[in-house]
């Protein structure tokens, strides 16, 4: 594994969920009784759309004998020199329809990311794993966690209850905000509607590939509803969004929207715009033709120069080690999605390396 | 140049439009709140007739769920995709630099001063009792 220069920002690294004996001693103690009690001490929670065994989901390269971290200090951190990794654990508290069950894990997952990682690693940075099933239970979390910088992003999934710009969640998106903190928008559903507009697929296959469907109307959201305008300092991080189909989708924003600009007159700039300026998408699993020329020219449609954060996406097997930048991406925009655009993306991410460039301007 | 009858200012009550030709291309005549703008009767976009466009206002917001009507009756929405125009200036309301209806000047002219001349009424019949629109091209 290699990159072209030392000190980069991964921003998205998955760390397996925590099993729920793990989970234990994070719990107060009535939610750790009630775990054993109701027999859930030996449940796992685990996402049906973020499964940590599936052959998929990993590379047997990335999951090693030795500790977890250990793996991830030995294959990813130490070869690509990072400086920093930003990770998530996708639990599957997220899901739960009993909200305050689902708010006692959340807290436990954050205070166990922190504990088992954060502490013990330096070079990591954690994300807000969000009981969004309750939008007050979500607000206290951000509130309860955000004293603690080394947590950078707030974390939703593409697939939740109802689309992300809708005003019901706005008090939560005004908490991540106040605190610096991007809404980042991670792969994965619910499965609280179909994972498609038409309805149940069938195979693991269609899941996969209707995730970018899901980015789209997350997308369409946050602008036609005015997240944006309203929360003018938010940024939105897609990850494991992939990136090809952002040009396509721009185009129809940008056009549709000058049609039908009077039912949303909020929208002032074209979407693409708003796009470029406020988010952010993660590179791995690059979903563009192995044609370096083809890739070119797609980052180019995008406007990637800004918008483009480097991620390994480790430990997936989509991902493009040992190169996980592709042929294609200029040199300069390799050094921006590793150095410059994590660092003006994440507030909290207060890098030497950023500093020096904006005192270079 | 020359200068063209269309209309009796009777004939375009405010808030509407009539289409008329003018050297054989189509143009749309529209009564703003007693005030006369010509526009090239074809959207720059793909060509869509702007006569039969919606005449609406603007439409502008603050934040996020307010908004906040004004200019009533002086825009114009291209039938087709729905574009907006401001029918003072042709020019479109979210591309302004860039897109744009051909406008001509429109004059009215009692009828008194068209039936002495140098105007030629063409086919147009004037009456020294009416003001007539004329436009320039």
């Amino acid at each position: 594994m290699r990159l072209p220069l030392a000190g980069g920002i991964d921003c998205d690294v998955h760390i397996a969920p925590p099993s729920m004996r793990a989970l234990l001693p994070h719990l107060d103690a009535y939610w750790r009784e009630q775990m054993v009690n109701r027999g859930l001490d030996r449940v796992d929670f685990t996402l049906a759309s973020a499964r940590p065994r599936l052959p998929i989901a990993a590379r047997p390269d990335s999951r090693g004998n030795g500790g977890e971290l250990d793996t991830l200090r030995a294959r990813l951190l130490d070869p690509l020199q990072l400086r920093t990794a930003i990770c998530h654990a996708l639990h599957g508290a997220i899901a739960l329809h009993t909200e305050d069950m689902a708010a006692a894990l959340c807290r436990a997952v954050n205070d166990w990311v922190a504990a088992e990682w954060l502490d013990r690693e330096p070079r990591l940075r954690g994300s807000i794993l969000l009981p969004l099933q309750n939008v007050e239970l979500a607000v206290a979390e951000i509130e309860r966690r955000a004293a603690d910088q080394r947590f950078v992003q707030v974390l939703a999934l593409a697939m939740v209850d109802q689309p992300l710009g809708r005003r019901h969640y706005w008090p939560v998106w005004a908490a991540a905000e106040r605190h610096g903190l991007p809404l980042a928008i991670h792969a994965g559903s619910l499965f609280r509607h179909a994972p498609s507009a038409t309805g149940w697929p069938s195979f693991h296959v269609e899941d996969h590939v209707l995730q970018a469907q899901a980015f789209d109307a997350q997308l369409a959201s946050l602008i036609a509803e005015g997240a944006f305008q309203k929360f003018a300092a938010l940024k939105v991080v897609l990850l494991e969004s992939g990136l090809t189909w952002l040009p396509t989708f721009i185009w129809r924003m940008n056009k549709i929207w000058r049609g039908l600009r009077a039912e949303v007159p909020w929208v002032k700039q074209p979407p693409g715009d708003i796009i470029r300026d406020r988010v952010r998408v993660t590179l791995q699993p690059v979903d563009a033709p192995d044609d370096p020329q083809v890739l070119a020219r797609t980052l180019d449609h995008i406007g990637a120069e800004r918008m483009l954060l480097f991620s390994s996406d480790w430990p997936h097997w989509h991902d493009d080690r040992p190169d996980p930048i592709p042929d294609g991406v200029p040199d300069a925009l390799a050094r921006r999605m590793l150095l410059d655009n994590p660092a003006e993306t994440y507030p909290r991410l207060s890098l030497p390396a950023a500093r020096a460039t904006e005192a270079a301007r | 140049m020359s200068r063209h009858i269309v209309a009796t200012v009777d004939e375009i009550a405010p808030g509407s439009s009539k289409l008329v030709t003018v050297k054989g291309r189509e143009i749309a005549v529209f009564n703003v709140k007693g005030e006369f703008f010509a526009l090239f009767n074809r959207c720059p976009h793909e060509g869509a007739p702007l006569c039969k466009g919606q005449v609406v206002s603007l439409v502008e917001s603050d934040e996020p769920g307010t908004y906040r009507m004004s200019r009533q009756g002086e825009l114009l929405r291209c039938p087709w995709h729905g574009w907006e125009f401001d029918i003072r200036t042709g020019q479109s309301y979210c591309d302004p630099a860039n897109t744009w209806v051909r406008k001509f000047a429109v004059a009215v002219e009692p009828g008194e001063r068209l039936a002495k001349g140098p105007y030629v009424a063409e086919t147009f019949p004037v009456s020294v009792e009416q003001d007539y629109l004329v436009i320039e091209m």
